[in-house]
C-alpha cells in the first residue's frame, strides 16, 4: 500500500461530497426514469412524488406510436458500423504516423484535426443535395458514412496518442523478423494497444449513437435513429410528460448500459496522447 | 565501412518509405474527399440565387453575403455562438476540474460514485434537453419551480427569461463528465511520489494542487479545450428541443441561424453563405487552439 493512501481512506468530506456529488449529476437521469413509469397526473403532480404506483403505459402508448426496435436497430447499425469503419481506415495512417514520421506527420494531423472544426452546418447543404442526387436520402448506408467521416479524425487522433506509447523497438523486432507493415500493425500493435483501441471504439460509438444533427436533417422514418424518434416523438406528445420520459428512457437505456459496463475502460482511456 | 553501413541504413529507409505511404492513403483521401467537395459546392452555391423551392438557380455574385452580413441579427448570432462556446468550456473546465480532484482520492463507493457522475455523458442531447426542459425548469410543474416555491421565491421561468443560461446549463450537464473523466485519468497518471514528496516538505493541499498537479494538467486541459470547442461550436440539438432559438433570437448560434433562416426558407444561396461564414469563426477560434496544441504534438 502507498504512504497516504490509509489517511486518506476514511476521508469523510471526499465521501459526503463525492456521493452528493454523483448523487446530483445523475439526478436528472433517475427523475427521467421515475417520471416513466408514473401516470400523466402523478408525473405533473406538486409536490413532486417520489413514491407512486408505477405503470406501464407509457411504454405501451409509445410503442404505439414510435417502431421502437426500428430505430434501436438503426442506432446499434450507425454507431457500430461507422466506428469499426472509421478505426479501419484510421489504424494503417495512425501506425505510419506513430513509427514512420516524416516532417509531414504533423501537418498531416494538424490537417485532420482542422477538418473535424469545421461544423457540420456549413457541410449540410452540399451533402444534402448529393444524398439527394444519389437517391440515398434517409438510408443507413449515407448516415453511416457521414458519421465514420466526421468521427474519423478524432479516432486517427486517439489511435496515433496510443500506437505512439508502444517503444518503436518491439516494433523493430518485428521487422527484423521481416513482418510486413501490415502483419506488424495486425499482430503486433494491434494486440498490445487493445485497451486504447477499445476506448478509442467506445468513445466513437457513443458520440455517433448521441449524434443528432445529421439525423434529423437527413434521416426519416426509415434510417433513423433513436435521436430522431425521440425528437420527433417530442414535436407530437411535447405535452405528456410519462410518455416522452418513456421515450427518453428507452432510447438512453441501450447505451447507458453499455457505457455503464464498459467505464473502467473510458476512465483508464481517455486521455489523447495529453498524459506523458 | 560507415559508408555501407550508412547506405543500408538508406536504402532500408527509402524501401521502407515507398511501404508505408499506401497506409495512409485511405484516410487521407476520403478525408480530402470529405472536405472539398462539400467546401467547392458551398462556394458555388453562395454565388447563386438559389431556392428549392422557386429553381432554376441564377448567379447572383455576393448578394447572399449582402443579404447575410446586413442581417441585424448576425452580431447577436455571432455573439451567442462565442457565449455558447466559452459558457459550457468555463462551467465544464471548472467543474470537472473539481470533480477530478475529488474522485482522485479514494473513498467507500468511489466506483459507484464516479459511474453516477459520468451518466449524463451517456445521455443524448436530444434527451438531455428534453429532461431539462419539462421536468426541471418548466414554470409550473419543473422540480426547480417546486423548489424555488418552497423557499417562498417566484418561479422562474428559464427559457422566457434567461433562455441563455438554461442552455448552458443544459450544455455543461452533458459535457462536464467528458472532462472529468480526461482530467482524472491525468491526475491519475501523476506520479505519486512527487506529491507525497511535496507533502513532506510542508506544502500544504493547495500549494501541492498548483506546483505539482497543475503544471501537469497543462496538456490535458488544453486537450480538453480544444475537444470541447469542436462540439460546442455546433451546439444544436440541444436548441432544437428547447428554444428553437427564441426567445426571438436569444439562443440562435450560427448553426441554428442556418438551420431556421436558411434551411427552413429552402435559400441554398444563403444557407450556404452562412455556412462559409460558420467555418470562418470555426476556423478563426479553431486557429488559437490548433496552434497551441501543435506544440504539444
Amino acid at each position: 500500500m502507498k504512504p497516504g493512501s490509509t489517511r486518506t481512506k476514511r476521508d469523510p468530506l471526499r465521501t459526503v461530497l463525492g456521493w452528493l456529488v454523483g448523487i446530483g449529476m445523475s439526478f436528472p437521469v433517475f427523475w427521467m426514469a421515475l417520471a416513466a413509469f408514473k401516470t400523466e397526473q402523478d408525473a405533473a403532480a406538486i409536490p413532486p412524488k417520489f413514491l407512486f404506483a408505477p405503470t406501464l403505459e407509457n411504454f405501451v402508448a409509445m410503442s404505439e406510436r414510435v417502431n421502437y426496435f426500428h430505430h434501436a436497430w438503426n442506432s446499434i447499425v450507425v454507431s457500430f458500423a461507422s466506428t469499426l469503419i472509421a478505426i479501419a481506415l484510421a489504424a494503417p495512417a495512425a501506425y505510419v504516423m506513430a513509427f514512420h514520421a516524416s516532417k509531414f506527420t504533423r501537418a498531416l494531423m494538424l490537417w485532420m484535426l482542422s477538418i473535424r472544426f469545421m461544423p457540420a452546418v456549413g457541410a449540410l447543404i452540399p451533402i444534402y443535395l448529393i444524398l439527394v442526387a444519389l437517391n440515398l436520402i434517409d438510408t443507413r448506408f449515407a448516415l453511416v458514412v457521414i458519421t465514420c467521416l466526421s468521427n474519423l479524425p478524432l479516432i486517427v487522433w486517439m489511435l496515433y496518442s496510443y500506437f505512439k506509447e508502444v517503444p518503436a523497438e518491439i516494433l523493430e523486432a518485428g521487422r527484423m523478423d521481416g513482418a510486413r507493415p501490415l502483419r506488424q500493425l495486425w499482430y503486433l500493435l494491434i494486440p498490445l494497444t487493445l485497451p486504447g483501441i477499445a476506448s478509442t471504439g467506445l468513445l466513437g460509438m457513443i458520440l455517433a449513437w448521441n449524434e443528432a444533427f445529421w439525423c434529423i436533417n437527413i434521416t426519416a422514418t426509415n434510417a433513423g435513429t433513436l435521436a430522431l424518434a425521440i425528437a420527433s416523438f417530442a414535436n407530437s406528445e411535447g405535452q405528456f410528460w410519462a410518455k416522452l420520459s418513456a421515450a427518453s428512457l428507452a432510447s438512453i437505456a441501450p447505451i447507458l448500459v453499455f457505457g455503464w459496463f464498459t467505464q473502467r475502460q473510458l476512465v483508464r482511456g481517455l486521455t489523447f496522447g495529453a498524459v506523458k | 565501412m560507415s559508408a555501407t553501413v550508412v547506405n543500408h541504413a538508406g536504402a532500408r529507409r527509402q524501401k521502407r518509405g515507398m511501404k508505408v505511404w499506401p497506409l495512409l492513403l485511405p484516410s487521407v483521401s476520403v478525408l480530402l474527399v470529405w472536405m472539398i467537395v462539400p467546401l467547392v459546392m458551398t462556394i458555388w452555391y453562395s454565388l447563386q440565387n438559389y431556392n428549392l423551392q422557386s429553381p432554376p438557380a441564377q448567379f447572383g455574385g455576393l448578394s447572399n453575403f449582402e443579404y447575410l452580413f446586413t442581417d441585424p441579427d448576425i452580431p447577436i448570432v455571432v455573439w451567442n455562438t462565442l457565449l455558447l462556446v466559452f459558457g459550457p468550456l468555463v462551467v465544464t473546465v471548472c467543474l470537472g476540474m473539481a470533480f477530478a480532484v475529488l474522485y482522485d482520492g479514494p473513498f467507500p463507493g468511489r466506483g459507484i460514485a464516479r459511474l453516477l457522475v459520468i451518466t449524463p455523458f451517456f445521455v443524448m442531447p436530444t434527451v438531455a434537453a428534453l429532461v431539462w426542459k419539462n421536468l426541471f425548469f418548466h414554470p409550473v410543474w419543473g422540480l426547480l419551480s417546486w423548489v424555488e416555491k418552497l423557499f417562498g421565491l417566484q418561479p422562474i421561468d428559464w427559457f422566457s427569461s434567461h433562455p441563455m443560461v438554461a442552455v448552458i446549463i443544459i450544455v455543461s450537464w452533458i459535457w462536464t463528465p467528458f472532462a472529468t473523466l480526461i482530467l482524472l485519468t491525468a491526475m491519475q497518471s501523476l506520479d505519486r511520489e512527487q506529491i507525497e514528496a511535496a507533502r513532506l516538505d510542508g506544502a500544504k493541499a493547495v500549494s501541492r494542487f498548483i506546483h505539482v498537479v497543475f503544471p501537469h494538467l497543462k496538456r490535458p486541459i488544453s486537450v480538453l479545450v480544444m475537444l470541447e470547442t469542436i462540439f460546442f461550436l455546433s451546439t444544436y440539438a440541444e436548441i432544437y428541443v428547447t428554444t428553437m432559438g427564441g426567445p426571438g433570437t436569444a439562443t440562435t448560434n450560427m448553426p441554428f441561424y442556418i438551420f431556421s433562416r436558411a434551411l427552413q426558407g429552402f435559400d441554398v444561396g444563403l444557407a450556404s453563405a452562412a455556412g462559409l461564414f460558420a467555418i470562418l469563426i470555426a476556423n478563426v477560434v479553431a486557429y488559437f487552439f490548433i496552434k497551441r496544441i501543435s506544440e504539444h504534438l
